[in-house]
């Protein structure tokens, strides 16, 4: 199996550690994901007046480069390019007059006719490779992790251009990790805002969000938090080291990409997964599940 | 307070820009106070969303744009999934936030942002942050 791939410049910036699972991640299963030529940012926010056509012209040049190299698929991992993208590609099928004047802006030999298809890996995993061969790579497997998965807004709203799960009860993050060996915790909020960029501005704001995801998250009794939003992994991971300096007592919780639990499910090395980045150190918690690094305690 | 209310200002031209900006028949909304209930950003809030909607309804878009409500939406989409009346509300806080930078600027000041918390952010969160408020 074969697809471009968006790369999204947080991923080959902040979040390398989730690029460079997740190709390991696909490499593992049999999927091979290469990167998109002359990708660019696709603007991390779909832009939501009517009148704002500019906006769409760089998520929409990327699905014109997919089509131009011949692809019928653009894979993505970071959910809020996904997101992005994909609600572009929608939006540009249902508006031909739109579709036409940026076909005119952006000057391409072949203009974009929407055939492009934007997935998210999640979807890739579970329905192209199947999580029955995904349980039998999952050696040694995560050994019975408790993990929380949660989806944010990206990969989940608007549901009718989403269309990826349930934007209420969603579950295909919990199939996978439950096809890894994790036990997958049942707890709320899992589709519940982090604050997103509200953190830039209104931290008070966001934190209160986030806090809310984490403290469910932690009752229900997860040692890792799943996810597959650099900013969300931000947005969890950071509020700790803050709670962490204020209360002593504090239980950390880790905010680990999904793909970064495959990986060490599938036995890969974790070196260059940088979980020394995170500002809540996730490997005392997967040491202390026998889960690290393919090295299982007894 | 005492708020008079007029035709003129209920068919302003300012109520007209809004729903062609953001695409949403303001009427449609019967105030169920469903999107306010589950807006996970609503204790931040000055003005609950679908007071802002009444507010824009009433013809009082000074007072929506007035409003900090506008600037603690996250576009997180929760409303609109769950409106039973398809409103997207999303769209209609970014023609407000869109309507309030034309009038009075910027929302952010980069000069003013936490330099150790930036060295920190990823960069979607700037890009997010600048598209959302800054024009
Ligand atoms: S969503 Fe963010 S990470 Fe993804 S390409 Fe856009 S700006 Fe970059
Ligand atoms: S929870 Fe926040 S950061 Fe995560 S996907 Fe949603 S908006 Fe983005
Ligand atoms: S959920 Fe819809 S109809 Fe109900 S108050 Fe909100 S916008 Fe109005
Ligand atoms: S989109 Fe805005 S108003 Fe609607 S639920 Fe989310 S934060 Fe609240």
């Amino acid at each position: 199996m074969r697809y471009f791939y968006f790369p999204g410049c947080t991923l080959e910036t902040k979040a390398v550690g989730f690029n460079r699972s997740a190709k390991e991640a696909a490499g593992a299963l049999g999927v091979e994901l290469v990167t998109l030529p002359e990708w660019n940012c696709c603007g991390a926010t779909f832009p939501l007046s009517t009148d704002n056509v500019l906006d769409l012209a760089g998520p929409a040049r990327n699905l014109v480069s997919t089509a131009e190299a011949g692809g019928d698929t653009l894979a993505v991992a970071c959910a809020t390019c996904f997101n992005v993208l994909r609600r572009t590609n929608h939006f540009l099928r249902k508006h031909p007059d739109t579709l036409e004047k940026l076909n005119a802006f952006l000057e391409r030999p072949q203009p974009y006719a929407g055939q492009v298809e934007v997935r998210h890996l999640l979807d890739i995993f579970v329905h192209d490779v199947g999580l029955e061969a995904i349980r039998r790579r999952a050696v040694p497997g995560l050994g019975g992790l408790r993990v929380a998965a949660y989806y944010g807004c990206m990969l989940l709203r608007p549901a009718d251009e989403i269309a990826l799960d349930d934007p209420e009860r969603p579950g295909i993050m919990d199939a996978l990790l439950a096809a890894l060996g994790a036990e997958v915790v049942d707890y709320p909020h899992r589709g519940e805002c982090c604050g997103a960029y509200l953190t830039v501005k209104s931290p008070e704001a966001s934190m209160p969000m986030s806090y809310r995801i984490l403290s469910a998250a932690g009752r229900a009794g997860a040692q890792v938090l799943a996810t597959a939003c650099p900013l969300c992994q931000f947005n969890l991971d950071w509020l700790q080291a803050r709670l962490r300096q204020q209360y002593a007592s504090y239980q950390p919780l880790p905010v680990m990409y999904f793909t970064q639990l495959m990986g060490l499910a599938f036995g890969l090395d974790p070196a260059g997964y940088g979980f020394e980045q995170h500002y809540v150190d996730p490997r005392p918690a997967l040491a202390q599940a026998g889960v690290l690094g393919g090295i299982r305690s007894p | 307070m005492r708020v008079t209310i007029s035709v003129e200002q209920v068919r302003s031209e300012w109520v007209r820009r809004i729903e062609e900006v953001s695409g949403q028949d303001v009427m449609a909304c019967y105030h169920c106070g469903k999107c306010s209930a589950g807006c996970p950003a609503a204790e931040a809030m000055d003005l609950l969303p679908n007071q802002i909607i009444r507010l824009v309804q009433l013809g009082q878009v000074e007072r929506a744009l007035e409003s900090q409500t506008i600037w603690y939406c996250a576009a997180c989409q929760t409303c609109y999934a769950r409106c039973p009346k398809g409103v997207d509300l999303p769209r209609l806080m970014e023609a407000l936030r869109e309507l309030a930078m034309q009038k009075r600027g910027d929302h952010l000041e980069i000069a003013r942002l936490d330099v150790q918390a930036l060295a920190e952010f990823p960069q979607q969160a700037f890009i997010a942050g600048f598209r959302k408020y800054t024009t």
